[in-house]
This record gives C-alpha cells, sequence and structure tokens, in this order.
C-alpha cells in the first residue's frame, strides 16, 4: 500500500503537500521497475518547471527514465545527497529518496492528481 | 559449403523433424511479389584460388617506395609479439562484452586501454574508443554543444581536412555551427591557427561558442600554441578540443597539462597497420566533469558476489540500446580489437621504447630537413615542429609523379587534399619517422634535386593527370 | 587453456616494475628533442607500465582465455549473426600489400586495392539489388547515420524542408532512434500488429508530407518475415518519403529477398554479421551501405570509380558536389573489407544461397525442439527466419527464476547466453539465433541445456538464481560500477623510472 497522504502521477511520481511546498520523488513501483538507481540527474534551485514537464533524469544499471513534475512552481530545494547515495531512492523512495521541493503555483493542479486508491489501481493493472 | 557443416542427412534430419521435405518450404511466408531474382555472382572459389587471387591483388599495390607519407596516418614499427597475440582466436572471435562473466579478458583489456590513454593524454575519463580520430572529433564537438547549451563550434583549419570535412558532417546533421579558425598567414608563427582570429570569434556575443578544436601537433606538423587557446576559450565560456597524435604524447605536453577539456585523436599511429584508411582507433576523453556527456562504451572496475576483483561495461544508461532517441550518440561498437592492439604496443615498448620512438621520428625530420635544405628545398614555415613539415616544391604535383616513378613517394601534395589553402598551393607534406633511414633521406633530397633541375631546364612537366578539378 | 584452468590476471600497471624494459627500437641521438621549445615538451613521462616481453605476453595470453570466443563456443546471440569467422580472411588483411598501403598514396600505386573494393561494391549491389554502394561507413550505426543523411539531403535538394519524423515499428533496435536524433530528426514508434509484424493501417495513419523516411528491419528483430512490407514501400513512396531497410538480419534473405527489387532506397549492412568479419570484442566492424537511384548523388565522397581503361581511382576533392561529404577519415575501414571480400568469394551464388537456407533451416529446428519440449514460452510458433524469440515469462510466473538467471545458467554449460531482453516488446525475451555454421550436435546440445535449465528452475531455482557458478568470475556488482566509477588504473608519482633525457 502506498502512503494515503500523498498525490501521484501516472509516470509513478508522487507529491507530499505541506502548505504550498510540495516535495516530490518517485514510488517504490517505479523504483522497483527501475532497478538499482545509480544516478539522478537533478535541475538547480531556482528553476520554474510546468506541470508534467520533465524535471530531472533517474538512471540505473539498465533503464534510464525521465522525471515528470506532478505541479507547477519553482523549484526551491534539492535532494543533494542522492548525488552520493543514489540508492536512496530504491531503500527509502517515499522519505530519504526525495528529489526536489517546489513552490506550488497554483494549488487546483493537485486535483487531476491520482489519490492513493487511484494509483493502486494503476499499478495493480500495471 | 566453405564452413557449414551440415550434411544432407543433417538437413534431412531437420527438416523432417519439422514435417517438411524442402527448405523452400520455409520460405513460403515471403510473398511471390516479393521473391527475388537469383543471385547473380561468381561461383564458389576453393581456398587455394582465392589465396592466389587475393596475392595478385595485394601484388599490385606498391608498398615498397620509400616514403615519407604521414598526413593522419603513420608507419611504426611492430614487435612481432604484437600480431601474434591479436591471432589469438579468444581475442578477435571474441563478441562485446555483454556477459561479463565470460568475457573477463576482454574487458580488462579495455580498462588497461582507457588507463594508458589516460596516462598519455592526462586526462581522468577515456572512452572504450571510436571508429577513428575524425569521427571522435566529431563526437567531442557535439560533447562541447551538449555540455554548455551553446550551438557553435570553432576549429582550426590547422587540423587535419578530412577531420574539419567529417565535423561539418556531424555538426550539419545535428542543426549545429562550425567556422573555421584562420592561420596566420606570414611570420614566425606562419602557418599555425591565428590567436587573434580566435579572440575575434569568441567575442561575437550573438554567436556564442560551446568548443574550440586545435590540433597538436597541426595537420602541417608545427605545433600549436595550446595553453593559450585553451584560456582563451575558457576565458569566453567556452570548452577547449585537442586534437593529439599519441605516440607524439611521449614528449610533448599532454592535453591535460594545458587545461583541455577533451582530447580526441587517432590511435592507428600506435602500432597500427595503415591498411589503406582502416580499421582505425578514435581516441577520446575527457575530464570528470563532462564524464556523462561522454558517448560510447566504459568499462570500469568493480567486484563480484565473492569479492574478486572484475570490469564491466558501465553507464550504459548513456547508450543507445537504453536512452534510445535520447542518446548522446548512435554509436552501438567501438573498435576493441584495436584497442587491444594498442595497447600490446604499448606494452611491448614501454615508456622509454615511445620515448625513443617519438625522438627518433624528430631526429630523422631534422636529418630531412637539413637534406632538403641543402639542395635549396626550404620548409615552408618557420615555427617548431616535431617529425613532420610541409617544404616549397614548385609544381609539387609533377614532382611527386616523378618521383614516384623513381621510388620515393614524397609525402603528400597538400594541394590534392587541402585545395583551398592558397598559402600551400605548392607544398609537399613530409614526415618522418623511426623507420625512416638515413638512405632513404639521401636518395629523397638526391632525386628531388634531379627532378627540380629538369624541371628548371625546360623539360616538359608529365601532363597533369590527377591534378585538382 | 592452461593446465590449471584460466586465471584472472593483475591488471598490466601492476606487472610494471621502474628498469626493466625491452629494447625494441634503437636509441636515438641524445640531442633529439633539444629543437623542440620548452614550453611545448612533456614535464615527465608518461605513466605507462614498464614490463618485458616474456611478462607483457603471458599476460595478454592469460586475459584471452578467460574469453569466450567463436573459436572456444557457441554464441546464440540474436541479431549479432555470430558465425564462424573464418581463418583465410586473417591471412588476406594481413598480406603486406594490403596491410602497409598508406590510404592517401596515388592510385596508380593503389590498384590492387581499389580493384577489390570495386568488385566488392559490385558483389553488394547484386545482393541488395540497389544501384550503387558506399563502403565508407565503419560500422553498422555508422552506415545508419549514413544513409539518413542522404536521405535528409535529398528532401532538401527538392526543397522539402518540412521532412521532420522518422516512423520505426517499436520493435526496432536502439541505433535507429538514436540514428534519426543525430541528423536532427523525430522518431516515431509505431506499435507492432498482435501477429508481431508492422501494423500497416498504424503506419498508413502516421505517414505524412511530414515524414522523411521509414526504418524497416527485415526480417523483423523478431525474426519474422515481413509480408507486409510491399504494401508498406508503396505507402511510404506515396507520401513522397523513402523506405530505409536495417540490414542486420541479412543473413535471413541472400538470394531469397532483394530489398532493391521491393523498393527500399536504402539499406545498410553489417559486414561482421551477414560476412563473417571478426567482432574483436566489440569491433572494428564496416557498415556499407546500398542505395537506390534517388540516393546514388548524395552518397559520401570519395566513390571508388572505374575507368574506362579498366583501372581505379578515387574520387577528387570537389568531384561530386551533391555528395552529403565524409563519414570518417579516408577510404574506409579497408582491413575488414578485405576480410568481407574473401568470403564473398568464397561463397559465390551458390553458397550464399546455401547459408541462408541453413541458417533459416537451423533456427527453425531449434524453435521446435523448445517448443515440443514445452519448457520455454515461443510467441511466434509460426516459421521463423534465421532468428525466434523465446521467453521465460511462465518460468518466471510459477518460479520466480528470469530470463536474465537462465542466461547466466547456460555459461555454466559452456554457451554464452542469448540476446536477452530484445526486442522490448516482449517480456522476459530470449532472441536466439544459430547461424549456419553450427553442427546439429552443438544445436541439440543447446536445446538440451535449455530444457535442463528450465527444469532447474521448478527443482532448485536458488542454484539458477545464483549462477554462475563456473565462470571466472560471478555475478558482478554493476550497481557499484555505475555509482563509483573506478574507469582507470591510477599510477603513483614514482612508480616509473624517468627517462635518460
Amino acid at each position: 500500500m502506498v502512503p494515503k497522504d500523498l498525490r501521484y502521477t501516472k509516470d509513478h511520481e508522487w507529491v507530499k503537500i505541506d502548505g504550498d511546498v510540495a516535495t516530490i520523488g518517485v514510488t517504490d513501483y517505479a523504483a522497483n521497475q527501475l532497478g538499482d538507481v545509480v544516478f539522478v540527474d537533478l535541475p538547480a534551485v531556482g528553476k520554474t518547471v510546468d506541470q508534467f514537464a520533465t524535471f530531472g533524469v533517474v538512471e540505473s544499471v539498465k533503464a534510464v527514465s525521465d522525471l515528470y513534475a506532478p505541479v507547477a512552481g519553482e523549484i526551491t530545494d534539492v535532494n543533494t545527497e542522492l548525488g552520493a547515495k543514489p540508492e536512496l531512492v530504491n531503500s527509502d523512495p517515499f522519505g530519504e529518496g526525495w528529489m526536489i521541493r517546489v513552490k506550488v503555483a497554483d494549488a487546483d493542479q493537485l486535483a487531476g492528481l491520482l489519490d492513493a486508491a487511484g494509483y493502486e489501481q494503476l499499478t495493480a493493472e500495471g | 559449403m566453405a564452413y557449414g557443416p551440415h550434411t544432407p542427412a543433417d538437413r534431412q534430419r531437420m527438416l523432417s523433424a519439422l514435417g517438411m521435405t524442402s527448405v523452400d518450404e520455409l520460405f513460403a511466408d515471403i510473398p511471390e511479389s516479393l521473391r527475388s531474382s537469383p543471385l547473380r555472382l561468381d561461383p564458389p572459389e576453393p581456398e587455394q584460388s582465392l589465396m592466389a587471387r587475393l596475392g595478385g591483388l595485394a601484388a599490385r599495390n606498391r608498398v615498397d617506395l620509400a616514403s615519407f607519407l604521414g598526413a593522419g596516418a603513420y608507419r611504426h614499427f611492430s614487435p612481432p609479439m604484437v600480431d601474434q597475440i591479436l591471432l589469438r582466436g579468444e581475442w578477435y572471435t571474441a563478441y562485446t562484452p555483454y556477459q561479463p562473466e565470460v568475457s573477463q579478458g576482454t574487458l580488462q583489456s579495455i580498462y588497461e586501454y582507457e588507463s594508458l590513454i589516460a596516462e598519455l593524454v592526462g586526462l581522468d575519463v577515456v572512452s572504450a574508443s571510436h571508429y577513428d580520430g575524425a569521427a571522435a572529433t566529431a563526437e567531442a564537438a557535439l560533447m562541447t554543444c551538449r555540455a554548455t547549451g551553446r550551438g557553435r563550434v570553432l576549429v582550426s583549419r590547422a587540423v587535419h581536412p578530412h577531420y574539419r570535412q567529417v565535423l561539418r558532417t556531424y555538426v550539419d546533421g545535428a542543426g549545429l555551427d562550425v567556422d573555421e579558425i584562420p592561420l596566420v598567414v606570414a611570420g614566425p608563427a606562419g602557418g599555425t591557427t591565428d590567436l587573434e582570429e580566435l579572440a575575434r570569434m569568441l567575442a561575437d556575443a550573438d554567436h556564442p561558442v560551446a568548443g574550440v578544436i586545435l590540433a597538436q601537433p597541426s595537420f602541417y606538423g608545427l605545433l600549436e600554441p595550446m595553453a593559450q587557446a585553451s584560456r582563451r576559450s575558457h576565458d569566453a565560456g567556452a570548452l577547449f578540443v585537442a586534437v593529439v597524435e599519441p605516440v607524439s604524447l611521449a614528449v610533448l605536453a599532454p592535453p591535460g597539462g594545458y587545461g583541455a577539456d577533451i582530447a580526441a585523436g587517432e590511435g592507428q599511429s600506435l602500432g597500427i597497420p595503415p591498411q589503406y584508411g582502416g580499421p582505425y582507433l578514435g581516441i577520446l576523453a575527457c575530464t570528470e566533469p563532462l564524464l556523462r556527456q561522454l558517448p560510447g562504451r566504459l568499462v570500469g572496475m568493480t567486484t563480484d558476489v565473492d569479492g574478486k576483483r572484475a570490469y564491466v561495461m558501465t553507464l550504459q544508461a548513456r547508450e543507445q540500446h537504453i536512452r534510445r532517441e535520447k542518446a548522446a550518440s548512435n554509436i552501438c561498437t567501438n573498435q576493441t580489437l584495436l584497442a587491444l592492439a594498442a595497447s600490446v604496443w604499448l606494452a611491448a615498448l614501454g615508456p622509454h621504447g615511445l620515448r625513443d620512438v617519438a625522438a627518433m621520428g624528430a631526429a630523422k625530420a631534422a636529418e630531412l630537413e637539413a637534406a632538403l635544405a641543402a639542395i635549396g628545398v626550404p620548409r615552408v614555415h618557420a615555427g617548431a615542429y616535431l617529425n613532420e613539415f610541409a617544404i616549397r616544391v614548385p609544381n609539387a604535383a609533377a614532382v611527386h609523379r616523378e618521383l614516384l616513378s623513381r621510388g620515393v613517394l614524397a609525402g603528400l601534395v597538400v594541394a590534392e587534399v587541402v585545395p583551398d589553402e592558397p598559402s600551400l598551393g605548392d607544398a609537399l607534406l613530409v614526415c618522418t619517422t623511426e623507420i625512416t633511414t638515413s638512405d632513404e633521406i639521401i636518395a629523397f633530397a638526391r632525386e628531388l634535386a634531379g627532378v627540380v633541375a629538369t624541371l628548371a631546364a625546360g623539360v616538359p612537366a608529365a601532363e597533369a593527370v590527377g591534378a585538382p578539378a | 587453456m592452461s593446465a590449471s584452468g584460466p586465471r584472472l590476471q593483475p591488471s598490466l600497471f601492476e606487472l610494471s616494475r621502474p628498469g626493466r624494459r625491452q629494447d625494441k627500437v634503437p636509441h636515438p641521438p641524445a640531442d633529439a628533442l633539444d629543437r623542440i621549445p620548452g614550453e611545448h615538451r612533456r614535464a615527465g613521462p608518461a605513466g605507462l607500465p614498464e614490463v618485458n616481453e616474456p611478462e607483457a605476453v603471458r599476460h595478454f595470453v592469460n586475459l584471452s582465455q578467460l574469453n569466450h570466443a567463436i573459436d572456444t563456443g557457441f554464441y546464440p546471440l540474436g541479431s549479432c549473426t555470430m558465425k564462424w569467422n573464418p581463418k583465410v580472411n586473417e591471412w588476406a588483411a594481413r598480406l603486406p600489400g594490403f596491410a602497409q598501403l598508406h590510404p592517401l598514396v596515388p592510385d596508380a600505386v593503389a590498384q590492387g586495392t581499389l580493384q577489390l573494393l570495386w568488385e566488392l561494391e559490385q558483389i553488394l549491389i547484386e545482393i541488395s539489388g540497389m544501384p550503387a554502394v558506399t563502403l565508407q561507413p565503419a560500422a553498422g550505426a555508422h552506415g545508419e547515420l549514413t544513409g539518413i543523411l542522404m536521405v535528409r539531403e535529398y528532401h532538401e535538394s527538392r526543397g522539402d524542408m518540412n521532412r521532420t519524423d522518422v516512423l520505426v515499428p517499436d520493435s526496432a533496435h536502439g541505433t535507429n532512434p538514436a540514428t534519426a536524433t543525430m541528423a536532427g530528426l523525430r522518431t516515431v514508434s509505431i506499435k507492432a500488429a498482435k501477429d508481431g509484424g508492422i501494423d500497416l493501417d498504424a503506419f498508413r495513419a502516421a505517414l505524412g508530407p511530414q515524414t522523411a523516411a521509414v526504418m524497416i528491419t527485415n526480417p523483423s528483430t523478431m525474426g519474422l518475415f515481413e509480408s507486409r512490407i510491399g504494401d508498406l514501400v508503396e505507402a511510404v513512396h506515396a507520401v513522397g518519403a523513402l523506405a530505409y531497410m536495417d540490414g542486420a538480419n541479412l543473413n535471413a534473405i541472400l538470394g531469397r529477398f532483394k530489398p532493391g527489387e521491393a523498393g527500399f532506397d536504402v539499406m545498410h549492412i553489417n559486414t561482421h554479421k551477414t560476412f563473417s568479419t571478426p567482432h574483436g570484442g566489440g569491433g572494428p566492424g564496416a557498415g556499407p551501405v546500398a542505395v537506390g537511384e534517388k540516393l546514388e548523388p548524395f552518397l559520401p565522397a570519395p566513390r571508388v570509380l572505374r575507368e574506362p581503361d579498366g583501372t581505379f581511382r578515387l574520387e577528387r576533392v570537389g568531384e561530386r558536389p551533391t555528395s552529403i561529404g565524409r563519414m570518417r577519415s579516408f577510404v574506409g575501414s579497408t582491413g575488414v573489407l578485405v576480410r568481407a571480400y574473401a568470403y564473398l568469394r568464397t561463397h559465390g551464388a551458390s553458397g550464399l544461397a546455401e547459408i541462408t537456407d541453413d541458417a533459416v533451416l537451423a533456427a527453425n529446428y531449434l524453435k521446435d525442439r523448445l517448443a515440443d519440449s514445452g519448457a520455454y514460452d515461443i510467441p511466434f510458433p509460426g516459421v521463423c527466419k534465421h532468428e525466434f524469440i523465446a521467453s521465460a515469462m511462465s518460468i518466471k510466473k510459477s518460479t520466480g527464476v528470469r530470463t536474465l538467471d537462465i542466461a547466466k545458467r547456460l555459461l555454466d554449460h559452456g554457451f554464452h547466453a542469448p540476446t536477452v531482453y530484445f526486442p522490448l516488446t516482449v517480456d522476459e525475451a530470449m532472441l536466439i539465433e544459430p547461424t549456419e555454421t553450427e553442427s546439429i550436435e552443438t544445436l541439440d546440445a543447446f536445446a538440451d541445456a535449455l530444457i535442463e535449465i528450465a527444469r532447474e528452475a521448478a527443482s532448485d531455482p536458488e542454484t539458477v538464481k545464483g549462477a554462475p557458478h563456473s565462470a571466472p568470475v560471478r555475478r558482478l556488482d554493476e550497481a557499484g560500477a555505475a555509482r563509483n566509477p573506478n574507469l582507470r588504473w591510477r599510477v603513483a608519482a614514482g612508480d616509473w623510472t624517468p627517462c635518460p633525457d
């Protein structure tokens, strides 16, 4: 079961909302599909990103995946721990494996995302 | 059939297992309209006859001339141990090391090649090789654009003309711009890259430069102001690419020493025979920060589950089979066997032997320069060179042809390969290596003196067959 | 193999000892480098290993014994065509007349090689059914880029500047989309039809005035002949686009199908697949490209020309301005092409047809042996061409053992694994291509091994998952290799003797 307090995209990103700050990462399903993550290519702080635009790339030994922003906004924080420890994405995808924080530009965008049940259904079908 | 093991009985057995009587049944899925006409080719040739005919073809090439031809492909001595190792079937009939557990030989040899080249060029990251020096240079140019986000590359006109042409083909393909940096026309720095022009081109704020490319030594054999060019490039926010000749790196300052971000070059001179153009060995190396922009294969060291040291292709997520349309390059192969050849050659010579090869080439070149000056044929340029230089010879193409008939391959008629460099309209590019003998140098000078005198005496030059259009 | 079996080796650098040297070349005069200005001189010698001949040779011989190779055993690698590498080819390429020829010599002294190259072009013209060939590209992927750049140039020369798309089936090899990108074009991937072949309707829907080309592999990467290919090529031409054939699977169609006759405009050939030039551990190869009339003016320069008097020459610089230019330095990977020429002359018309017949027969025989055993899923059980797909999906569902594990366990049986996880469109795929040069005994032994591993997956999955057990090394930490790359040996200062300078 994925955390109920998060929202999800169909591309397997999760987003946690705290006021107008959105913390974003990829789900355990994505991490499993990728295998051992070896590198995460993250943007610079201060960059703005549109909803569902790519904000980075996650690489494993045998695969590579674009990362899509669940919500639009300015990037306020980037998880620099992932530079030395990309494996955090596998070991703790919803916690220490977080990737970026974004100042939410438009709170209405959240409504278009999946809730935990919706995401569970998506991955069950997968 | 030559190498197929199947007897008629074998084929029968396989067909019966399939419930078929004729192999044609296996091709019934090809629609009538698409079935081809039969192959109209000669019948099979038994090995004995084939060998006789190939020997005859090879004999129609002349490889016995006193050769002073370099221009991007260099003859060096290769100790017999090198080819005897390369003839081991475990090396040349092995496949790409996708199953590393049964490919440690190939993988370790590539790692060692990467390490040897890293030592020579003074840069930390070396790819497992590219098709040739020209492709490596083109890939380097594309790297500078990816890394800086800029779309313009500058290349010196003293870089090999083939490399500049290939660069243009690749860069045009990618929708980027390439401009050529002119050469200093006269004076002590004549023939080298014009640093003032470079500065002017870098200062164009509307067209920021991603990368600047110079060769060391240049195509004309001259030593270029690499450190200064590197500095100016960096000041303008551009990356600096050095195109290098690896044997010369035994004695010349390496790219890492003068701040190059990327080094590209041709590894053929590392004991690989000229073979009329290939296969050759494209060297590509870069600094650590550019690692993820580097195209091509990389082999790294790791351990297996038992903790044994082992080698594996790594960072494959950069490559085409994973990135597909987002890959930095479509490159699928590298030149592994040639990287091995280079490694074995470098192991055979060692650092002192390599230095001796480079230094002997330089010594022979000075001998050649003196012998030619003594008959009144000076160098075109004044600057320092290692083992290759241009000489001014009126009617260069006719002279070259005449010398050929006297057994001397007098280097390259520059105008035939670089028709748009007017300052070198009547020049030969000549080269010596450690296998050039003093006798050959004496013969070259003697024959050249004879030919020049004959032409000066008004005897008409041979018809201009093969002159540039 | 040495008496005690293949042994791991220290690095060449670890064999180095200061002062250990070989006297391979004479010493130059002491003042040889005095005229080189100081700012251009290397400060200290390069940190290359100092080893002697016995140490060096043992190192490379012992390393070689760690490799699987065609000369040691079977490689059922789909899409790679791992056929026998003939020994006469190595002899031919090493003839001094070929090997020592400098690429810039005057044509008059290169007539033997120029004739060989020209004759090779004629043979490839006949095989492809197309009127012209370039031998310049250094590899298949290089040939692809050459072909697509010519396609782009063709459209632009007709003022058609909006041809931005390349259509490929979703089973395409990764080089196809990567090539399109390098040529500044967009890749559009078209899903296959249910029978694994191209979906003609989907292609027709995607084709339009923005299409530069379609890139098709035939037979497909699933080993199936694309019977709808004629209709596709027609549809492609109808919108003014060109048809590119990826010739990787040429081994399946020699003498049976000529792409030029079917309307293809361009095709690359992998000499290291179909024409036996050795893989060398990953290269060198060569990628000649055959073209139809539309693209002939754009071929890379210089072409090899035959004069009316029967002599041969290279095109001069600037002689054919319509050319896309150069793809590489000099003429081509001639050493590789000499080997391909020897191979093609050895076989002749009947030999080449026999190659295809035997390759296809062997693949179907092997497929049926596996299908009959029930041990693997065979997604396309009908007649295949030179290769076929087996899948471990059912094995994975019931035992947890995956294709990766089966591949590693095959190594313990002395076979190289087949191509795995390609094409991407089939789960747990193994693409198996026996080629025409493997005996029926080898084919049977390979089938037996696969069937035994499938049984072992059910009875003793841990052994399969832990394979290989008898290779020189076992499974590698690939994640660690990528996370903390160690890409070169670090030489400490003082590890070598200074040069007597």
